[in-house]
């Protein structure tokens, strides 16, 4: 399955695709006020594309000094390869400890390694503590923002699940007793948990500590009432200095929500006395992205979902018509690097209109990189086999002015004489299932040139008026 | 019109002596030549009118993109090549069209970098690009009483940096704007989306047909919200799928090419 034909799903309930679409764009235009207010802020996107393209040309050298770092915090660091390694590594944390129940705060990376189905099959008790992840844990489905995971839900839908799992009056809809109830409910999980996952927003090479966002407080929640606390992240994460951080929180939040700041920002140096602390640092598929030249620069993200706001396409078909753990378009650029046959559809997913590339904070190229992954699917076969060969004919006939010539004046023709129900049949046609085909005139261009006097002398033409 | 050196070549219409030295060639785009001859016409009367004598080279085809922007980068080589050579000649070629423009520029680069190819890459111009920044014309005298909804096609905007983008700045500023805004009687819609793609986006209107075919419609309703008679723009390929879904629907709004408007408005 494409991503067309899961987007057609989607667009089956016109009215939630406008209502998704509608509050997104209400997300984009947030971002857009507060991205007016900061002067300064082409010229942070570019400080903060510079960091981090010198960061990801010598990333070696940082994720080294980061470990040392970290290691001499007194915090446990762990290499991951892959998601399996992953896996296991906090799996064997958590069993050391002898625990059961788990808090987890918001992780794009635990997301990708499919962590929470791996820690229930050996048992372990896994509580997503984001308002967010915690509503669509209960309606086991995948996020379908990262950084607004439920927002393909409506209040109603919420309060159908909360009243299955929280036994929350039926019909109940208010937002704010939803979310009381949810804080009720999350306050035990809380007090209970024994180990505390977390994601890393940022991870400062010189000081060793990770710096993790969230609006909610519920990192550091989990993180401070635990004994053990785990902290996964990709090795994209890094940026140099402390200094550099605030280039980043100051783009974070703006281009994310339109928000100055996220409530929280919080740095997890050193374990507190009688604590642990554990950092996990995971390739799964980034040093193969790193040796592409064209698409490096998709490791510059730092997950703001900018981009998933802002395209048109992402509005209209909402995050699980992607089906990748990161959707909209910076996801059809880091999919393709993962699996390529599954994925192949993604970079098509666009109208490379370039929206995304003009939002993203850190300056990805990301339109151009979606038209390169086509060239990379295209050689690769991964296209679908009618599209390659009427290319191909296409290729033959556009590369000849008489072959070309002759075609023109066929097809147009063709679309003069035969009946409309034909030619815009919707089984034949994609084009006239919602659009009319363009009238074919008699004449084309050329053919009307080329009874011109030579120079082509400029009839003075009557101004068309509409009706 | 703020012109410097003036001469008087025919009836209303000044122009500098440079202006009517340059070689110009008109592109017309596959798919304007075959669907919309008047659109190719009106560019080279408007260009005539302004001074500028156009020719149109008979063996020019198209650009490529199709073919390149389904990932078919390689088949679409040989009609690159074939456009150089069409169009090495030439000081500027001018096309009613910046997203075919757009791809010269920018991707005509998977091509040996010969002079003639970057002479030609250099050399392409959108039509209101060429008007504005080669010409100098900021102003057309002539009258359009009507309300007018333009449409920034992506390519022009974003890529050519034709006008101002809301990504950036809430200032909605562009050369199309500009020009448009310079005819008596005019008024322009504010959208409440100024500058939302289409959704046209070449194969991408078949191969996401559903998707495509949604965002011209909410294109188009932007437009009849705020009271748009004249939908226009500089890009006949955006057009093409906004006039297919206006009439599908019945809708009483008209679409025309930039040009069609200004050189029907400049009769003298």
């Amino acid at each position: 399955m494409n991503h067309a034909i899961r987007a057609d799903k989607f667009l089956l309930d016109a009215d939630r695709t406008t209502w998704h679409d509608e509050t997104l764009w209400f997300v984009r235009e947030k971002r857009d006020r507060a991205v007016y207010a900061v002067p300064e802020f082409q010229e942070l996107r570019e400080l903060a594309s510079g960091i981090k393209n010198h960061t990801l040309s010598r990333l070696d050298l940082y994720l080294r000094e980061f470990e040392a770092a970290a290691q001499a915090n007194g915090v446990h660091v762990h290499w991951a390869a892959d998601a399996a390694e992953h896996n296991a590594i906090i799996l064997d944390i958590i069993q050391k400890e002898g625990a059961t129940r788990i808090v987890k705060s918001k992780s794009m990376l635990t997301e990708e390694c499919h962590l929470n189905p791996y820690l229930i099959k050996h048992g372990i008790e896994v509580v997503d503590t984001d308002l967010g992840e915690r509503i669509i844990q209960f309606r086991d489905e995948a996020p379908s923002h990262i950084v607004l995971p439920a927002i393909h839900l409506k209040k109603e839908d919420v309060g159908d699940t909360f009243h299955t799992h929280l036994g929350t009056n039926k019909g109940e809809n208010d937002p704010q007793r939803l979310t009381e109830a949810a804080r009720q409910h999350l306050r035990a999980k809380f007090l209970a948990g024994q180990v505390a996952i977390s994601g890393v927003n940022f991870a400062i090479a010189e000081t060793g500590a990770v710096v993790v966002c969230t609006n909610e407080g519920n990192a550091d929640l989990g993180v401070n009432l635990a004994r053990v606390h785990i902290a996964a992240m990709g090795i994209e994460k890094i940026i140099p200095r402390l200094s550099d951080l605030g280039v980043f929180t100051r783009l974070l939040a703006r281009s994310a929500t339109g928000q100055p700041v996220t409530t929280y920002t919080s740095h997890f140096t050193k374990p507190a006395a009688g604590k642990e602390m554990h950092i996990v640092i995971v390739d799964n598929g980034r040093t193969q992205q790193l040796g592409r030249p064209d698409f490096r620069a998709s490791l510059k993200c730092i997950r703001c979902g900018a981009c998933m706001n802002t395209c048109p396409v992402y509005r209209r078909s909402g995050g699980h018509s992607y089906d990748f753990t990161v959707p909209g378009p910076i996801g059809a650029i880091l999919s393709p690097n993962i699996d390529m046959k599954k994925h192949s559809s993604l970079p098509f997913a666009s109208t490379l209109c370039g929206s995304c590339t003009d939002v993203c904070p850190v300056k990805i190229d990301i339109h151009t990189q979606l038209y390169k992954w086509r060239q990379v699917l295209g050689e690769a076969n991964e296209i679908p086999a009618s599209k390659k060969w009427s290319m191909k004919f296409m290729g033959r006939v556009l590369a000849s002015t008489r072959v070309y010539g002759l075609g023109g004046q066929f097809a147009r023709k063709a679309l003069r004489l035969l009946p409309h129900g034909l030619t815009h049949a919707p089984s034949m046609n994609a084009w006239a299932v919602a659009r009319e085909l363009p009238e074919a005139p008699k004449q084309s261009f050329r053919e009307w040139y080329a009874k011109q006097p030579a120079p082509a002398a400029a009839q003075p033409a009557q101004p068309q008026i509409p009706a | 019109m703020a012109l410097t050196r003036r001469r008087e070549v025919s009836r209303l219409y000044i122009v500098e002596e440079e202006t009517a030295k340059m070689k110009v060639a008109l592109f017309v785009p596959c798919y304007i030549d075959q669907f919309y001859p008047q659109v190719g016409i009106a560019t080279l009367q408007l260009l005539e009118k302004l001074g500028v004598q156009a020719h149109f080279p008979a063996q020019q085809t198209c650009c490529g993109q199709p073919l390149a922007n389904s990932g078919c980068e390689r088949d679409a080589l040989p009609i690159y090549k074939h456009f150089v050579e069409t169009f090495s000649d030439y000081d500027y070629v001018v096309a009613p069209s910046g997203s075919c423009v757009y791809h010269v520029r920018k991707h005509f680069d998977k091509l040996d970098q010969t002079a003639d190819v970057q002479h030609v890459r250099g050399a392409a111009y959108d039509l209101i690009d060429f008007i504005s920044t080669v010409l100098n014309v900021t102003e057309i005298p002539g009258a359009f009483p009507h309300k007018v909804g333009l449409h920034l096609s992506c390519h022009g905007q974003r890529g050519l940096h034709q006008a101002n983008e809301s990504e950036m700045t809430p200032v909605r500023d562009g050369q199309l704007r500009r020009l448009m805004a310079s005819l008596d009687g005019i008024e322009l819609t504010q959208l409440n989306r100024n500058d939302e793609c289409c959704g046209f986006g070449g194969t991408f209107c078949v191969s996401e047909a559903g998707i495509s075919a949604r965002m011209g419609q909410d294109r188009v309703a932007d437009h009849v919200l705020n009271g748009t008679q004249v939908l226009t723009g500089s890009d006949m390929s955006c057009l093409m799928h906004l006039e297919g879904i206006v009439r599908r629907a019945k809708l009483p709004i008209k679409v025309m090419h930039a040009a069609e408007i200004l050189n029907g408005v400049v009769n003298g």
